[in-house]
């Protein structure tokens, strides 16, 4: 018997395994990488009890098939995508996201397409016993450098357990999908707003770009109005973050995400601010945004509310209902939730978030 | 922005700002940037400054990475202002290390061609690059990229105009006023003008960057078949590469 994993039995198309991120190094012109959205794997790990910053698998396009090896294991699925179990020869059934399930020797989870966001991710009871490197899971593919060689899931990997059993007690759910917030993305203007002309800040604030064909972890190329610096688009490199918007010389902004380099010598016209780096982090080609300013004590507070609202999500997370019966305990923690939910939304909106569980009356 | 004297703080969102200390690529101007940066790596070290993720030097500004969920700006940059009092315009020197490299027209594509146009001979060329002790602004681009200066101004020369797809690990370079050893294969449009057999970047090394900004670097010449026999130690693992820190 071999030592407890999850098998690749069929790639899908860009999965990598993600913690996040490898901080604390980049002095060393080392990216940080880690989850493109960090919302969705913390959701992930508290499904299934683990830690927060465990790494799990960033799902993009179109999931692998991962087939059971080991006495059973514990996964949970956070995003939007279609995934399926094969048991005992079966045809697939479909499974939910948003929840754990608990399979057994021999399954095998068909995680499909994912639709409506750039990335989901998979978390698994215990983690993988896979080596840190500068102490992260992180995959760098750019470098090769993280788990498994640095590449994305390949066709028969292993992904070694550390649990070769699932937790006892039953699986358990989020209420609801996590809500990611709308309208324009929030960004604070600088670092260096100053190189371009007034009129390139006016566009950039008032335009919609669209997310171009180039567009992956290391960040988003956007289409739209060209943004005009007031002399040259070059400066003597500088540090970068995860939300920079840097605007080269032919004036099409790009927007930083997790794989950016540590350094660049474009002139940066605004960074997004870290409670939306989510929501940028699940763009894909063809998705519209705009921009919006706020000041950094108002993305300091947006930042600390987004905090509260994703504990609170977390605290509301419950044993799955069995199906068709009144749940109790389900209709406390519903409470809770509409709680939350008036917190994120700022709207109190409570029925919505009933109707969504669908709850009986 | 805000500004005290001379510094410049900038802003990069809710997660980090830029201590700026001047405009150009100067060691004057760096060494203000790597005082702060030990003083503030030290005081995060010591658990002074809550909430403190890391900081970046580049050439002339300091990366101050903060995590938001955990403080505020302005906390953070009290707290680096306060530093910013004590810290001094000289760090102690870093590391010098003396990096073989062969300059052969094979290993460095633009060897001759960049030779022609600064109005040099290649042995020249390679005279004035071998000669000068180059200082590591920054690292940057990949895991150990090292920005290095300052060339002399003889072998001054912009950037390809078209950069290439991919330049070799280990390719040595120079652009503007500066030097550089790749450590990985990567785009690039820096004029290849040798090679290092030394990997810059090693994972399978305790630290995997060889280089830290602050340090210094000689380049030695070695003929191909040195740098064969180098290449061949590294490949099968015989060959510390800390052997190349040279007592400064």
């Amino acid at each position: 018997m071999t030592a407890p994993c999850l098998t690749v039995v069929r790639p899908g198309l860009f999965a990598t395994i993600q913690d996040l991120g490898r901080v604390g190094h980049q002095e060393l012109g080392m990216p940080v990488a880690g989850a493109l959205d960090p919302v969705a794997l913390r959701l992930a790990n508290a499904l299934v009890g683990n830690p927060t910053g465990t790494a799990g698998v960033e799902i993009a396009l179109l999931g692998p098939a991962l087939k059971v090896e080991a006495e059973s294991v514990r996964v949970a699925v956070v995003g939007p995508m279609a995934l399926s179990l094969e048991r005992d020869g079966q045809s697939p059934a479909p499974l939910e996201p948003y929840r754990t399930h608990t399979l057994a020797r021999g399954d095998v989870l068909k995680l499909g397409a994912v639709t409506g966001a750039a990335v989901a991710y998979l978390a698994v009871a215990g983690g993988f016993a896979l080596e840190p490197f500068l102490g992260s899971l992180s995959t760098y593919v750019r470098a090769g450098i993280g788990p498994l060689g640095g590449k994305p899931l390949g066709d028969g990997a292993r992904l070694p357990l550390v649990c070769g059993d699932a937790p006892s007690g039953s699986d358990v759910e989020l209420p609801h999908a996590p809500e990611y917030g709308g309208g324009a993305v929030r960004v604070v203007l600088g670092p260096q707003e100053d190189r371009f002309t007034v009129e390139a800040v006016e566009t950039f604030l008032s335009a919609t770009y669209r997310v171009g064909k180039e567009a992956d972890r290391m960040g988003l190329r956007l289409e739209g109005p060209a943004l005009r610096h007031k002399a040259t688009a070059d400066i003597p490199s500088d540090g970068l973050v995860t939300g920079s918007i840097q605007v080269p010389g032919n004036g099409q902004p790009i927007l930083l995400l997790n794989d950016h380099q540590t350094a660049g010598g474009y002139a940066k016209i605004a960074t997004v601010i870290s409670a939306d780096l989510p929501r940028v982090g699940r763009l894909s080609p063809g998705d519209a945004l705009a921009f919006r300013t706020v000041t950094v004590e108002e993305a300091e507070d947006i930042r600390r509310r987004q905090e509260q609202t994703i504990a609170g999500w977390i605290r509301a997370i419950r044993p799955v209902r069995p199906a068709g019966g009144v749940d109790l305990d389900a209709l406390y923690s519903e409470n809770l939730v509409s709680g939350v939910v008036d917190i994120v939304n700022g709207n109190g909106d409570v029925l919505n978030a009933e109707n969504m569980n669908g709850r009986a009356p | 922005m805000t500004s005290i004297g001379d510094v410049r703080f900038t802003t990069a969102g809710d997660t980090a700002f830029n201590v700026e200390f001047g405009d150009g690529i100067d060691r004057p101007t760096n060494a203000r940037v790597m005082a702060l940066h030990a003083r503030l790596k030290a005081a995060r070290e010591e658990g002074r400054v809550a909430g403190l993720v890391e900081t970046v030097p580049t050439f002339r500004s300091l990366l101050v990475v903060y995590d938001p969920a955990a403080t505020r700006r302005r906390e953070v940059q009290a707290a680096v202002e306060a530093e910013l009092a004590h810290a001094g315009r000289a760090p102690s020197a870093g590391a010098l290390w003396r990096l073989p490299v062969c300059y052969d027209a094979e290993l460095g594509p633009d060897l001759e061609e960049v030779s022609a146009a600064l109005g040099l001979t290649t042995e020249r060329l390679v005279d004035l690059h071998g000669s000068t002790e180059y200082f590591v602004y920054m690292l940057g681009f990949m895991p150990g990229f090292g920005y290095m200066g300052d060339l002399p101004p003889e072998l001054e020369k912009p950037r390809r105009t078209e950069p290439r797809v991919r330049v070799p690990a280990g390719s040595v370079a120079i652009a503007g006023r500066l030097t550089t050893v790749y450590p990985w294969e990567s785009p690039g449009g820096w004029h290849l003008i040798g090679r290092c057999p030394v990997p810059l970047y090693d994972g399978a090394r305790p630290s995997p960057v060889l280089l830290a900004a602050g340090d210094r670097v000689r380049f030695d010449a070695v003929d191909r078949a040195r740098f064969d026999a180098l290449a061949a130690d590294v490949a099968a693992g015989r060959f510390d590469p800390e052997t190349l820190r040279a007592a400064s």
